[in-house]
């Protein structure tokens, strides 16, 4: 077969490997160890970083791309989808990563935006996107942009899983909304939420979102994990809640198997027995305006 | 005939593969009297005539094969499967991944991400042998291939990197996704397969 014959970077070749991820935990890490540790765990994909969100509201500073040594290093280490994260709107960051090979990038609101006005344009480029939202408007506005995955951002590095519940029931919620209306309330209601009615029309059609939609942002425990797939999400991130928990193995099998049967209760309380200490939790309402991750970019 | 179609639901494109046998139950016009389900359960396996096993991650989903005590009760199904991509992998005898228990149901070898990774998939128009309407739009994500297959393996396409796709008895092994196009002819041949040899 001829090389022009085949064609590279499609949406469907994006939402197509967003799609292979569902029912699967993703796991932040941040070296080469720790990405096997996940592999092992049953992750579906690592997510590299130079450090996990808990780290990363402690030191504070600027937060970037990782360093693509350590990216070469992680990608050398294992056999599943590594991704990586990127500053909201940093594309030359993104060509990086797509250079050295990544199989999704994360345009992420735990990095320190680089652009305040606009996203990554990601229709551009050949490999697919995930990106953060808190409500249809703002995941729709990704979409349109070229989203191939959205998480819904719930706060990154607290351990604290009541904002990912909160922007997963908004999202589902609106979703459901839409069936009573028709279409020229649809239109107004695209309007109203800032996004493109196409979309607005396909996700009525489909009672869903038209790409994969995983929760991320505070889940720390395999119930935590369990609940937003009742909730309705596709799959989940976990961050700071494998390795910052005190047996990181444990933790990473037992979120495995939690969403795998996120309906048996029997299951997710056997896996519960004996996981050792979770990640230590922050209160939400503690933080400060500029504390707060799940504000940047919209 | 009627038939009762199981999708392995442990990790995966699961529910492209549930929509896409209903469509092509429905071309067959057999959509009303056949059952298009999940199987997580190893009980759940009883009553399927054939099953999927969907793409996703091999490593994920041979892990949770073992943790469901799923491998034995696999290896000794006795419908049709019907695997794509990460199912590919499954099938085969040996895989270049230890990791991986392969169920070892057809005698070939596999290379797992054999195209290469995410921005190395692909979409191409390739010849399936025997299937009729043309070539079949096939879409391959992190795609592994067959580097070798054993004697009564028949081979239905071929690229440069080895094989991707097969079929042995009342089986089907793809390296591409059928499920991600909406082209059912390659679950329509699937399941006239699987009905003639039970109606013989």
């Amino acid at each position: 077969m001829k090389l022009e014959e085949l064609r590279f970077g499609t949406e469907l070749l994006k939402r197509g490997f967003a799609s292979m991820q569902k029912g699967g935990v993703i796991m932040d890490v941040v070296n080469a160890d720790q990405a096997k540790i996940a592999e092992e765990a049953g992750a579906v994909a690592v997510m590299s970083l130079e450090r996990v969100p808990s780290d990363i509201r402690k030191t504070g500073g600027v937060a970037r791309m990782a360093d693509p040594q350590k990216v070469i290093e992680i990608i050398d280490a294992v056999s599943i989808p590594v991704m990586g994260k990127v500053r909201i709107g940093h594309f030359v960051e993104a060509q990086v990563l797509e250079t050295l090979g990544v199989d999704m990038i994360d345009e992420s609101e735990v990095l320190t935006p680089a652009d305040e006005q606009y996203h990554i344009d990601k229709k551009r480029f050949k490999v697919p996107f995930v990106c953060g939202a808190r409500d249809l408007g703002e995941a729709l506005r990704r979409i349109n942009e070229g989203a191939a995955m959205i998480r819904t951002k719930g706060e990154a590095g607290t351990g604290n899983v009541v904002e990912a519940v909160r922007h997963m029931r908004n999202i589902m919620g609106e979703i459901r909304s839409l069936k009573g209306m028709d279409r020229q309330e649809m239109t107004d209601y695209a309007r109203a939420i800032e996004a493109p009615a196409d979309l607005v029309f396909e996700c009525s059609e489909r009672g869903r979102l038209p790409v994969v939609n995983f929760s991320a942002g505070g889940i720390a425990t395999p119930s935590d994990a369990a609940m937003m797939m009742q909730l309705g999400a596709d799959g989940v991130f976990v961050g700071s809640g494998i390795f910052k928990s005190s047996n990181p193995q444990l933790m990473a099998k037992a979120i495995v198997e939690a969403v795998n049967h996120f309906n048996e209760p029997e299951v997710i309380a056997r896996v519960s027995k004996g996981l050792g200490d979770a990640m230590p939790g922050l209160d939400v309402h503690t933080l400060r305006a500029d504390e707060v991750l799940q504000t940047r970019g919209r | 005939m009627d038939v009762n179609i199981g999708v392995l639901a442990l990790q995966g494109n699961v529910s492209e593969h549930i929509d896409a046998f209903r469509r092509a139950l429905h071309m067959m016009g057999r959509g009303t009297s056949s059952e298009v389900f999940e199987v997580r359960h190893p009980g759940d396996l009883n009553k399927c005539d054939a099953l999927a096993i969907p793409g996703g991650e091999s490593t994920t989903i041979s892990r949770l094969i073992e943790k469901n005590h799923l491998h034995e009760p696999l290896c000794t199904f006795s419908g049709g499967i019907f695997a794509t991509c990460a199912g590919m992998v499954l099938m085969a005898t040996y895989v270049d991944d230890v990791r991986i228990r392969t169920l070892g149901l057809i005698d070939m070898v596999v290379d797992r991400n054999a195209f290469g990774r995410q921005k190395e998939s692909f979409e191409a128009d390739i010849p399936i042998e025997g299937l009729e309407g043309g070539p079949f739009h096939a879409i391959f994500i992190r795609a592994p291939v067959a580097k070798w297959v054993g004697a009564g393996i028949t081979v239905l396409s071929r690229m440069n990197q080895g094989v991707v796709a097969v079929e042995y008895g009342k089986h089907m092994a793809l390296s591409f996704h059928p499920e991600l196009s909406c082209d059912t002819r390659l679950h329509e041949r699937f399941l006239k397969k699987l009905c003639d040899n039970n109606s013989t």
